[in-house]
């Protein structure tokens, strides 16, 4: 942490505030992991990483690399833009996958439910 | 000019993500962005997608403004019913809302945007019959869930990709 | 000031964690595939919001790289996962 004496107050206060906000939502996006009950309850909540937490950190550390490097550090954009754009197709393909196990479960197959239901 | 650089908006932003990636604005490495940049152009055009033409700059800042404002909110709605109490009783639900939006980049933009605001999720679209369906965490009214797709998102969509 | 700054990012490496431990909870719980791969999903974010952290604690910017990796792989490994279990083969 030596590198971080030479930084001034206003990119330092940011930085933390950014970085300790961004992770409490996405610790609280994986609590609801946790306590949501179904499936298709519990598909929302690490939204709430990937979109808010993700910016936040990534604004964080482009603050902080910036203050440090009397620069601007620009590339944790790309983290932001990868991450808000590849999101929606894991999770739609995920929902889908879902949606069609759940179906072909209802119309039979009963051998391999009892071990998958397990609550 | 349209052989050598089939699709300009793409090849900036290759471009521009070659010099994020490094950091940098030397011209050595403008020079091997646009060498990138016009290959990825190439590649792409080889893959053959429609093409896409928007429009009006000013809606899209609009719009991205929104959503951004619109992702902070859902955040906190969201964060609210995983630690709120359990008293009331939350449906979870699909909706099915018909569109009148048949770009295909402007589809993809508005699963981008639906998916990002936590609490609504993109489960399929029909192309058929142009009927999208939403998966949404805290369902009160469905009709307010169209409302908000449709006019809030669709109706600017609609204007930047015609 | 720079005492606040790395009690700061304690904290949100402690935060972190305890998400990649509810992650990973999922993963072992389940009850079903659909739910595995969810917390899978969750988890690789996670953990490159940790690298990050790590690399703001560390003041080298070689760790957004790393970052930038698990995220790349992430996304491909849950879209292969998901895949799977839509169609019970990847490459169709």
């Amino acid at each position: 942490m030596n590198a971080a004496d030479e930084l001034s107050a206003l990119p330092a206060v940011l930085t933390a505030v950014f970085l300790v906000g961004g992770a409490a939502i996405t610790l609280i996006g994986s609590l609801g992991l946790l306590t949501l009950r179904s499936f298709y309850e519990r598909v929302h909540a690490p939204t709430l990483g990937t979109t808010l937490g993700t910016a936040c950190i990534a604004i964080a550390s482009m603050i902080y690399f910036s203050a440090l490097g009397t620069r601007p550090v620009l590339h944790e954009l790309l983290i932001i833009v990868l991450i808000i754009t590849t999101t929606p197709i894991g999770l739609m393909i995920l929902v889908n996958a879902a949606l069609v196990r759940d179906k072909s479960e209802s119309d039979g197959a009963p051998q391999r439910k009892a071990k998958d239901e397990h609550p | 000019m349209t052989r050598l650089v089939p699709f300009p908006l793409v090849s900036l932003s290759l471009l521009g993500f070659w010099l994020l990636l490094n950091e940098t604005l030397s011209p050595g490495h403008i020079l091997l962005g646009s060498v990138v940049a016009l290959i990825g152009g190439w590649g792409l055009a080889a893959l053959q997608p429609p093409k896409a033409r928007p429009r009006r700059l000013g809606a899209i800042f609009r719009l991205a403004f929104l959503v951004v404002v619109d992702i902070v909110r859902s955040n906190a709605a969201v964060a609210r019913i995983i630690f709120g109490p359990e008293r009331r009783e939350r449906t979870v639900g699909f909706v099915e809302i018909p569109l009148e939006l048949r770009n295909p980049y402007g589809l993809a933009a508005l699963a981008c945007i639906i998916t990002s605001t936590p609490g609504t999720l993109w489960v399929d679209f029909n192309e058929a019959s142009g009927i999208l369906t939403i998966h949404v965490l805290d369902l009160v009214d469905k009709a307010e869930w169209v409302d908000i797709i449709k006019g809030r998102y669709e109706r600017r969509l609609l204007e930047i990709f015609t | 000031m720079s005492m606040m700054l790395a009690w700061s990012i304690t904290t949100a490496q402690i935060l972190l964690g305890c998400a990649m431990a509810c992650a990973a909870f999922r993963i072992l719980r389940g009850p079903r595939a659909q739910d595995r791969v969810v917390g899978f999903d969750s988890l690789y974010v996670n953990a490159m919001l940790l690298v990050l952290t790590l690399g703001i604690r560390t003041g080298t910017t070689l760790y957004f790289e790393a970052a930038l990796m698990i995220a790349l792989l992430g996304f491909v490994s849950t879209v292969a996962l998901a895949k799977f279990l839509l169609r019970g083969e990847v490459i169709e």
